[in-house]
């Protein structure tokens, strides 16, 4: 056997001072080449942790080794066997914290480089193969309808693996697109809107309906859906209702939930105003609030939105950080400032109701708290003020209330989220399933990916399937 | 009517499940903002809605050059709580310009759960008025108003809203739509006689749905959403101030937007 080689080959992507300033994929992708070289350190170990770090048990030696060999369609088929959104999940999974980790070469060097094989392959796929061949013949139709709500990873998973048994899909979605966060909340330069309808388009080849601008909970309740012959229902509806922080001046103007800000610039392509109809502000500051994907999302948008200087305001430290760390780096990289152990205590404006300023403490760490993470506490008179013209609150979102306001008989937390189980996503009230964000409040695309599939496989089971 | 519009369009499930005081979000095509319209009436046997709107930025006037058979991309709803209706006993419908049309399926309603209905429509001249027979049909009493005295009582409807109060007869509610401006000095006039006045707020929103934010106001001190709160409120406990500053947020935007959409349609809307 060759000697082992512990670097990955890296992947080519804009200079951060260019990649900055446009919203162009960042991360340029593998070529065949580079893709077969990479693929060539798996030593093919035969444990296989991979396989089981991945939430939805990708094979993922086969594919590498498919990769290998030069069987693209081979590799397109096993990834596709398991995992209907490649293309997505290839770019944005925490690999670092899944599959990527237990990697036996983890230990000795970098792991392989899984993620970026798994886009490389969805992008061999839509380059190479029609969509027309990689669907799969139709199956017998059993007869059954599954009405799916909400078109996010969750939704569309879970509306996909129904379709290939032979059920008749219909997906009602509340926004003008599908997608989901996919959509409205990761932007363009790190998920393409390409790749993404490319992936909803695949789900629609399967024979799946999806009704665009249905807000289910308005123009139909569940039970009505349940009355008008679906024969089981699954709730991917994600955790969209946006947090605020509760102090002075919130609402001033220039203040947006990451939600909003997200919303404008990805969906309504604001950064396009002139040709879009939808603004966005962003000023010459803008400061974003928190310490998570959305908030590195939320700032880079803002830089490339033209803002000369953009901080990331967080109460913790870096090593707290919540988002992944490669999106963490990007940030960086790019210009973006770190204000850390910093934590807004009021906004203040100005006599048209325009934000100016932020008053923040200094924080300190203390003990640890129930999320293992050391508690930040407020140094006393440490305040300051920093200048701003634009803040991005990104805090965290919780499940959206209309359904479940409007549901009799599904049974919801304190923080919101329908209760539901955590095998096969069985809610409390009957014919009706739930899985992803809605479930276990603000995840990952992964993990509604993976809810969507057990719950469509036991709304099978429980079909007669 | 110079600049107000009234479109009935085809959208059967939407039909079915409006309810006074709810709205739609639109959007005209692939490059439109999303827009919140209140419903003026629906008509579920046909499976239409009808909107009622005014030309004021460059999306109610690309929504203007729609003609019969046109469709526009997207037409959302219903959404928003429902007017909360109920026998309270009389109740004053004050209407403003285009608050008109939402304003006559909540006195319908009303009405028909057995309320007295006296109804105040102003506009600011003759040739903004409309709907004044649709208001009356539904009204035990009409009382109309032009700010320039060309039709109807000369003045604001303050002014009759003020002497209806002051004159003994007892009014169990006030519903009072129309311009922010216009719902705030409803709202003042009747806050000293301590009649319960409800007002429907037009934040700007773009999804409808929660997920935003961006139509938050304050209402008694705590932040709400619009859209999904609302869009009916309390006007006595409304932050007026606020609510009309986000309402200008982004002013500039919008005018630089038209005068480009201007030039470029070589309109003169
Ligand atoms: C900015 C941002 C960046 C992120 N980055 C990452 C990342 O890098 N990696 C990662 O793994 N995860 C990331 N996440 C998290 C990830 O996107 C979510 O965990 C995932 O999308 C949840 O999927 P879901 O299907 O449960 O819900 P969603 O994707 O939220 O989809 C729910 C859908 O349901 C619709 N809906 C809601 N209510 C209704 C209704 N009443 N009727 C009809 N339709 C309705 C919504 O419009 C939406 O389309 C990010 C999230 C955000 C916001
Ligand atoms: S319009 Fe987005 S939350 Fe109300």
């Amino acid at each position: 056997m060759a000697k082992l080689d512990l670097n990955r080959v890296p992947m080519p992507r804009q200079i951060p001072k260019i990649s900055g300033k446009n919203f162009n994929e960042v991360a340029l992708g593998y070529s065949l080449e580079q893709a077969q070289e990479e693929a060539s350190r798996c030593i093919l170990c035969p444990r296989r942790p991979c396989v089981g770090g991945c939430p939805v048990e990708i094979d993922i030696p086969g594919f590498i080794q498919a990769i290998r060999d030069g069987d693209m369609p081979e590799a397109v088929r096993i990834l596709k066997n398991k995992n209907a959104l490649p293309g997505i999940c290839g770019r944005v999974c925490p690999q670092e914290t899944q599959c990527e980790v237990v990697c036996v070469l983890d230990k000795k060097g970098a792991p392989i480089a899984i993620g970026r094989l798994e886009r490389f392959v969805a992008d061999w796929e839509r380059a190479n193969m029609p969509s027309a061949n990689s669907s799969p013949v139709s199956p017998r139709p059993t007869g059954k309808r599954v009405a799916v709500v909400g078109s996010g990873p969750a939704g569309l998973t879970a509306a996909a693996d129904l379709a290939k048994l032979g059920h008749s899909v219909t997906i009602f979605e509340a926004l003008h697109v599908a997608g989901g966060v996919l959509m409205y909340g990761i932007p363009e330069f790190r998920l393409p809107e390409e790749i993404v309808q490319a992936e909803v388009d695949y789900v629609a080849s399967l024979g799946v309906k999806i009704e665009l601008d249905s807000v289910v909970g308005k123009l139909m309740t569940i039970d009505e859906l349940l009355g008008n012959g679906y024969d089981a229902v699954f709730l991917g509806t994600g955790a969209g209702l946006p947090m605020f922080m509760n102090i002075p001046g919130e609402n001033l103007n220039g203040i947006y939930s990451a939600n909003e800000f997200l919303t404008r610039v990805n969906l309504m392509k604001a950064y396009q105003f002139s040709e879009y109809d939808t603004p966005v502000k962003v000023g010459k500051r803008v400061a974003v609030i928190g310490g998570g994907n959305v908030a590195m999302d939320s700032a880079r948008c803002a830089l490339r939105l033209g803002a000369d200087e953009v901080y990331i305001v967080y109460r913790r430290s870096e090593a707290e950080m919540s988002a992944r760390r490669e999106e963490v780096e990007n940030a960086q990289e790019e210009g973006i400032q770190f204000k850390l152990l910093t934590n807004p205590k009021q906004f203040l404006g100005d006599e048209q109701n325009q934000v100016v300023g932020m008053e923040c403490y200094e924080m300190e760490l203390g003990e640890p708290d129930e999320s293992g993470r050391r508690r930040p506490v407020v140094k006393a008179g440490s305040e300051f003020v920093i200048e701003v013209d634009v803040v991005v609150v990104a805090l965290g979102t919780t499940p959206n209330p209309l359904i479940a306001q409007t549901t009799h008989g599904l049974e919801t937390t304190r923080r919101g989220t329908v209760v539901a189980d955590e095998e096969v996503g069985k809610t409390m009230k009957g014919k009706v399933w739930a899985g992803g964000d809605i479930v276990t409040g603000a995840a990952t695309v992964i993990s509604a990916m993976g809810a969507g599939k057990h719950a469509a496989a036991d709304i099978n089971k429980y079909l007669g399937g | 009517m110079p600049g107000i519009h009234l479109f009935k369009v085809a959208a059967p499930s939407v039909a079915k499940k409006a309810r006074p005081g709810q709205f739609v979000v639109v959007r005209i095509d692939e490059t439109g903002e999303r827009i919140p319209l209140t419903i003026a009436d629906w008509d579920e046997k046909e499976g239409s809605v009808t909107i009622v709107f005014m030309e004021v930025g460059t999306t109610t006037a690309r929504l203007a050059l729609l003609g019969e058979g046109d469709s526009m991309a997207n037409f959302v709803g219903p959404l928003g709580l429902p007017t909360h209706i109920e026998r309270f006993g009389t109740v004053v419908c004050v209407a403003g310009g285009v608050g008109v049309a939402p304003i006559a399926p909540i006195a319908r309603e009303l009405k028909e759960a057995g309320n007295k209905i006296i109804s105040i429509l102003g506009a600011r001249s003759q040739n903004l008025l409309f709907w004044e027979d649709k208001l009356r049909s539904v009204s035990d009493q009409l009382i109309v108003t032009t700010d320039d005295g060309s039709y109807g009582r000369k003045g604001l409807v303050t002014e009759p809203l003020k002497e209806l109060l002051a004159s003994g007869e007892k009014i169990a509610q006030v519903v009072a739509i129309g311009p922010s401006i216009m719902m705030k000095f409803c709202a003042e006039t009747t806050q000293p006689f301590g009649v319960k006045t409800m007002v429907s707020l037009n934040s700007i929103m773009v999804d409808g749905t929660g997920m935003c934010g961006c139509c938050r106001i304050s209402v008694g001190g705590l932040t709400k959403f619009a859209c999904v709160d609302g869009p009916d409120f309390d006007g006595h406990q409304v932050d007026w101030d606020l609510l009309i500053a986000r309402q200008r947020i982004y002013l500039d935007e919008e005018k630089r937007s038209f005068e480009q959409w201007r030039g470029q349609s070589g309109s003169c809307a």
